[in-house]
């Protein structure tokens, strides 16, 4: 029956065959494996030019006083280094491993709408180099923050509207992402594969989508209004006009606190996928797992305010927030506490992906108690702006967010390419990031906590040493992904051949372990059968 | 599911998620108002509210409130603008007029509008006003000064507690706003 079911699929499918050759290939694919290896490349070459851009702010910051670049010049930097790492870098690197793992791991031979997917793809290129070329533009490049807070933002040269336009295509490309993912997982799924056997990876990739779906478009609605506003005389955030900046952040951050979950989701699930692994035991609490980043997808749209604690709310206002953000460790801790019952008693090794893993957790468990400290409205106006929250938030996109993302090329390289990584460069990377990138941002939480503000090119002389400890640990981490690009280079040019299972008892894991190593062009022409499915745990 | 009733599935799922995302996309822009509305009611908006006709009121001579007065001119616009008074001691019930004075230091004609924010922000019901130059559209013609008037009262049933009010105004331009509108 399964088998049938499958062929009628796949008369309608043009691919019967292996890909095309040459540049044509890139362009006009509708594999999922092949996009998938876009979007990872686009976010590693995205990571490497935010990563250059976090050093140019690092250098101006190694001693007080300035050195290299002018403030207006360095506020650029933080602008576009924010804004390229989260939608240059991690989500696209995220919508990749969807692209690769998810039909693998549902047993589905593509994604459900294959053209769109080229779409969404080939809109990134587009809108990095726009949003580049604003940098040699009249007045340079946006220079308010990644939050690009009017009034300040409307002081933007030329930019403005290459930035807002930016904006939109990177919206555009991340809705169909969403939509795309979401009718995969709900329509292509392998006959057995019920939505409770899913691999974390997918239920998590499931819920980040609906949270791209609702609030992409708030973010697009709200530098619309700065357009309007710089160009067409609307006064949506213009007081003289009747309007007030405060909708502005207001609406910024309705997106941007689900957002944060949207860059962080995804690792979860992947962070799930690992450790049960190498503990060689089953995931410890499966459907609480489940329903705790359910939870936290839900509450991500009640919570936002709490990034405008200074801003002259009501008192009621800042109880509701503080309440309401706490809360949100709740289903965080279960999540914890799951990881760490799974390691317990387990038979664990630590090859690289798990020694990311096990980074991940503990590093992002720190940043996710500073999380909490800035969630009680009193003390946060102490940390407000300061490098205190630069310290959180790197805590947990760095070791958090990035840190999954290298675990899972770690874990996935061998079945992508075929070939076993480079077990001794991985595990060099692995400690050169570990220690350099807490050098880098650990100093960073003393300097906030005394007072020094963020997006400032000089600083007071009592910070100048840790921010130079700071300084030289981001040098050191950034050469040290050098490593991490030399290693995935190695692996796709050759090396020991990687067996279909690849690490030892994955295939009870995940359908993707199934499959040869490289896998086919199609994933699951035939649909795995029912034995498969009901034998993975 | 067969091939077609796949794409058929397909294509329902797709367009269920696209109307999600457009009216998401709308109520990014249904908020102002609806932030306005909430906020109005609750009387949580800081603003003051419009003229109201003028009544009286029994004065409360037993209670004192301090009344602030606060000038800023938003940005660059070349206006010097001033309260003849820093501080007024009021009754609540009674009325008072208070004069702020603005001077167009520049060669050009402005056009400005004041907008006032009462603090602290849950007194601002009760603070009315029957004349006020923020209800308008304010001219400055080049280099002179202009007298603006606010009649106003604090209500009698204003909180106990009450004993300092600040009334700020912020003047902002828009000159060239008025202008780019004529064209």
């Amino acid at each position: 029956m399964s088998v049938t079911t499958h062929d009628d699929t796949h008369a309608h499918d043009h691919h019967d065959h292996g890909p095309a050759k040459g540049f044509m290939r890139w362009v006009t694919t509708t594999n999922h494996k092949d996009i998938g290896t876009l979007y990872l490349i686009t976010g590693l070459i995205m990571f490497f030019v935010g990563g250059a851009m976090a050093l140019v702010i690092r250098a101006e910051l190694f001693e007080p006083g300035l050195q290299y670049v002018d403030p207006h010049f360095f506020n650029q930097m933080t602008t576009l280094h924010a804004l390229i790492m989260v939608f240059g870098a991690v989500m696209p690197a995220f919508a990749g491993l969807a692209n690769w793992m998810i039909p693998m791991m549902i047993g589905a031979p593509d994604m459900a709408l294959p053209r769109m997917n080229n779409w969404s793809f080939w809109l990134l290129p587009f809108s990095f180099v726009m949003l580049a070329s604003t940098l040699f533009m009249d007045g340079g490049a946006a220079a308010a923050g990644w939050t690009l807070y009017p009034p300040l933002v409307l002081q933007t040269g030329h930019a403005l509207p290459f930035t807002v336009f930016t904006v939109h295509l990177l919206g555009m490309s991340s809705i169909m992402a969403a939509i795309n993912i979401i009718v995969t997982v709900f329509n292509m799924r392998a006959p057995g594969m019920t939505m409770m056997k899913l691999p974390l990876f997918v239920w998590t990739w499931v819920i980040t989508a609906f949270l791209l779906i609702a609030v992409m478009p708030v973010f697009a609605g709200a530098v619309t209004m700065l357009l309007t506003d710089k160009f067409f005389g609307t006064s949506f955030f213009n007081a003289a006009g009747g309007g007030d900046p405060v909708l502005y952040q207001h609406l910024f951050w309705f997106f941007g606190h689900p957002e944060v979950y949207i860059l962080i989701l995804p690792s979860f699930g992947i962070i799930s996928s690992i450790i049960p692994t190498f503990s060689r035991k089953p995931l410890f609490g499966y459907s609480s797992m489940v329903y705790a980043t359910a939870s936290i997808g839900l509450l991500s749209f009640i919570v936002w305010a709490h990034h405008q604690y200074t801003v002259g709310m009501p008192l009621a206002g800042e109880l509701y927030f503080t309440y309401a953000t706490m809360l949100i460790a709740v289903p965080t801790g279960v999540k914890v506490f799951n990881w760490l019952a799974t390691m317990w008693k387990g038979a664990m090794t630590f090859e690289t992906p798990m020694l990311y893993a096990i980074a991940f957790v503990v590093l992002f468990t720190m940043g996710g108690f500073t999380g909490l400290m800035m969630s009680i409205s009193p003390a946060d106006l102490q940390y407000h702006d300061t490098y205190f929250i630069v310290a959180h938030f790197h805590y947990v996109l760095v070791p958090g967010a990035v840190f999954a993302l290298f675990a899972a090329t770690y874990y996935w390289l061998p079945k992508w390419t075929g070939h076993m990584y480079d077990e001794r460069l991985g595990k060099l990377h692995f400690w050169l990031t570990t220690i350099s990138v807490n050098i880098c941002f650990f100093p960073q939480h003393f300097v906030g906590l005394a007072g020094m503000p963020r997006r400032i090119p000089d600083y007071a002389v009592q910070f100048a040493e840790f921010n130079a400890m700071s300084s030289v640990g981001a040098f050191v981490f950034g050469f040290s992904q050098l490593i991490f690009a030399y290693v995935i280079y190695k692996a796709i040019q050759g090396g020991e051949k990687a067996s279909s299972e690849v690490w030892e008892g994955a295939e009870a894991h995940g359908l993707e372990w199934h499959l040869p190593s490289p896998p086919p062009y199609h994933s699951w022409t035939e649909a795995p059968a029912q034995a498969l499915i009901s034998d993975l745990h | 599911m067969d091939a077609k009733e796949l794409q058929k599935a397909n294509a329902r799922l797709v367009w269920r998620m696209v109307v999600i995302a457009l009216l998401m996309f709308g109520m990014g822009f249904a908020i102002a108002p609806y932030y306005d509305a909430v906020c109005n009611f609750f009387g949580i908006s800081g603003r003051v509210k419009e003229a109201s006709a003028e009544q009286a009121l029994s004065v409360d001579e037993s209670r004192q409130i301090s009344l602030e007065f606060v000038t800023v001119v938003n940005g660059q616009m070349p206006l010097r603008f001033r309260a003849e008074t820093g501080k007024l001691k009021i009754h609540p019930g009674q009325y008072y007029t208070v004069n702020f004075y603005a001077e167009n230091t520049s060669d050009k004609k402005l056009i400005g509008r004041a907008i006032p924010t009462i603090s602290p922000s849950w007194t601002s019901a009760y603070l009315k006003k029957t004349e006020c130059f923020c209800f308008y559209d304010q001219e400055f013609e080049p280099h002179k000064e202009r007298k603006m008037p606010v009649r106003f009262v604090v209500d009698p049933t204003v909180p106990a507690d009450t004993k300092e009010m600040t009334l700020s105004y912020t003047f902002f331009d828009k000159t060239e706003k008025t202008q780019t509108i004529k064209n």
